[in-house]
């Protein structure tokens, strides 16, 4: 059964058309929502729990209508938003029960759901405090115990690593992939991070301007290329540099294709007797082998499509704590 | 990043001792239905009104106020049975009249409580992403308000009641004008908790909120106050009744005179005037109804 389907959802604010014609089907799993800020990301989920009517065209979300039966999406389905969103005068627990009861569960069974949602996010004795003096990442923790806490089938996650430093967000990160292997609860979220998205997703959808750019799989996304990397260390002449372009001469020698990426040599990838020759050249030449790794092509490239190129590197000044990931900034 | 139920039966050390990890369960319970979750998010209103789950902070004033409206009860009863009066004082419908101030700065203190704080907060973007519908909120929100107001009017009225019972004054009587007080106390919550809500929803910070609500109470308060005087100094009876409809606590005074009896003969005069006072009430309340609904099919959800 397909998790959400979109048939020519469309939603206009005025003249501004936030969400255009766009059609999708996604199966169940981890799914990345990628785009640029004010792509329609937000609106889109909001429109999928049917909190915002579209202004043309239909979705659903396991296999209800958003529009007929958003009472009954809103009771399977998770939404931990973007924005700050929590009282501060309440404590973590007492809010995550009583959003727990607004789902519909007993109180008791609300207790007990919010005392295993907090622990499964990592909120232990902090959770009895009153949460105005939590930090981002103990919010936004609140924030996804709340949408976890009456065990939905699928959770609308917007933008969770937003404001978390580099350590939140790998924990932020962990924790979805969780949600969707061992809880066994699809996740639908959203980033205009390539990268993160990258490692926790099993399908992406990138969405331009409120349109459809792609939908794939990430396996799809980021198959094995036919390319080897390769990084040495040392070399006769005592310097790095040198040992990588004496290697790389060796290996164009053996008839193999090689070009220099950075301190990276990518080598053309016949067959198995490839990683023979890297690994023979390097002890010939005496270097050390760092690395020698089958390279994957990365979900930036999606981006370097002559037709998404023109939109793309309009969004390179996106403010972003790591450019390589930022999106439609190609890889080096 | 584990993707094994390897994780199962492993245990997270931390800093209070060592937490078994059971994995994650999935809730197989009963889901209840949209009257359940309307309960839920009466009670949390409710006990909100009062501080109850919220900081230690946010439960002083209306502990305060509570405290305040029980003590003058506490005194009369006190002064009733020593002094082995046959009956109380004060008139148990007359009790809420008296103390109007502190009830208007209850419902204006804690009404933001309610609103404002999910407004600015925006808690109220989490609450429409449950199966809520937002009539759902307003309704629950004003009967939260509504519960609390009653119950701080109730429970000095209750005291009266104990004491009078205790000092062997007629029962029949006594409980009497209890029922009758307490019809007019459940009346004179739901329209000040309307009036309080409605101006509470549109003015997210708090404080203005709470400003903005005792002025009102108060101003309509004063004026009608100063008109019945008016008029009665003029010999205008009749206008004096009618000025009863200015404002709440006098509205609710004459409505419950009239319709619950008491026979005190407050408000407007003969049927028209009792048919005009009960329509006037009924419009209040549905004018706060209408504005609440309006206020929040505008809230938007992000």
């Amino acid at each position: 059964m397909s998790l959400i389907i979109t048939q020519g959802l469309t939603k206009r604010f005025g003249a501004v058309t936030a969400v255009s014609d766009l059609t999708v089907d996604v199966s169940p799993g981890v799914v990345g929502l990628i785009g640029a800020n004010g792509a329609g990301k937000s609106t889109l989920l909001k429109m999928l729990l049917g909190l915002l009517p579209p202004t043309s065209g239909s979705a659903s979300v396991l296999g209800l209508d958003v529009v007929a039966q958003g009472a009954e999406v809103r009771q399977r389905v998770g939404y931990m938003p973007e924005h700050d969103s929590l009282p501060p005068d309440s404590s973590a627990t007492e809010f995550v029960v009583q959003m727990a009861q607004l789902a519909g569960l007993p109180r008791t069974a609300a207790r007990e759901r919010a005392a295993d949602t907090l622990r499964h996010v990592g909120l232990y004795e902090e959770r009895y405090r009153p949460m105005g003096g939590y930090s981002t990442g103990m919010r936004q923790r609140v924030k996804l115990a709340q949408a976890l806490a009456h065990d939905p089938q699928l959770v609308l996650l917007d933008e969770p690593t937003n404001g978390l430093d580099p350590a939140g967000r790998d924990d932020m990160l962990g924790l979805i992939r969780r949600i969707g292997t061992e809880f066994g609860i699809s996740v639908l979220v959203t980033s205009h991070l390539l990268g993160e998205l990258e490692r926790v997703c099993d399908a992406v959808v990138v969405i331009d301007g409120g349109q459809l750019l792609r939908s794939s799989s990430t396996a799809e996304v980021t198959a094995a290329s036919s390319l080897l990397a390769v990084e040495v260390d040392g070399g006769t002449d005592g310097g790095t540099e040198g040992g990588t372009e004496e290697l790389a001469a060796l290996l164009r020698s053996s008839g193999l294709a090689v070009s220099p990426a950075g301190r990276v040599l990518e080598v053309e990838l016949r067959d198995d007797t490839t990683y023979d020759v890297v690994r023979d050249g390097a002890v010939r030449l005496g270097l050390g082998l760092v690395r020698v790794e089958r390279r994957r092509h990365r979900m930036a490239e999606m981006f370097t499509t002559p037709a998404t190129d023109a939109a793309a590197s309009e969004r390179t000044p996106d403010p972003t704590p790591d450019p390589t990931e930022a999106l439609g900034v190609h890889g080096a | 990043m584990s993707t094994a139920p390897e994780h199962a039966g492993s245990a997270v050390t931390s800093e209070q001792g060592v937490i078994h990890d059971i994995g994650y369960r999935h809730y197989d319970g009963p889901r209840l239905g949209r009257g359940a979750i309307r309960r839920a998010m009466f009670l949390e209103g409710l006990r909100g009104a009062y501080g109850l789950g919220r900081s230690a902070r946010s439960k002083v004033v209306p502990a305060l106020l509570l405290a305040a409206m029980c003590l003058p009860a506490l005194i009369l009863v006190i002064v009733a049975s020593v002094t082995g009066a046959s009956r109380l004082p004060l008139n148990y419908t007359a009790y809420p009249l008296n103390l109007q101030v502190l009830v208007a700065i209850f419902v204006a203190a804690q009404a933001p409580v309610l609103v404002s704080r999910d407004l600015r907060f925006r808690v109220v973007s989490l609450y429409f992403s449950r199966p809520m519908e937002r009539i759902d909120y307003v309704l629950a929100r004003w009967a939260g308000l509504t519960g609390a107001v009653l119950l701080l009017l109730a429970l000095p009225l209750t005291i009266l009641l104990a004491g009078a019972l205790l000092s062997q004054m007629p029962l029949g009587e006594q409980v009497g004008d209890y029922l009758r007080a307490l019809g007019q106390a459940a009346l004179l919550a739901v329209l000040l908790s309307g009036i309080a809500l409605v101006i509470a929803a549109v003015t997210p910070r708090r404080g203005l909120g709470v400003a903005a609500i005792i002025t009102v109470l108060l101003v309509l308060s004063g004026v009608q106050a100063t008109v019945e005087s008016i008029a009665v100094n003029e010999g205008e009876g009749t206008l004096g009744g009618y000025s009863r409809l200015l404002s709440p606590s006098t509205l609710v005074a004459a409505v419950s005179d009239d319709v619950l009896g008491g026979g005190t003969g407050v408000g407007p005069p003969d049927a028209i005037g009792t048919s005009v006072e009960i329509l006037v009430y009924l419009a209040a309340v549905a004018a706060c109804y209408g504005l609440l609904v309006l206020r929040y099919r505008k809230v938007s959800v992000s």
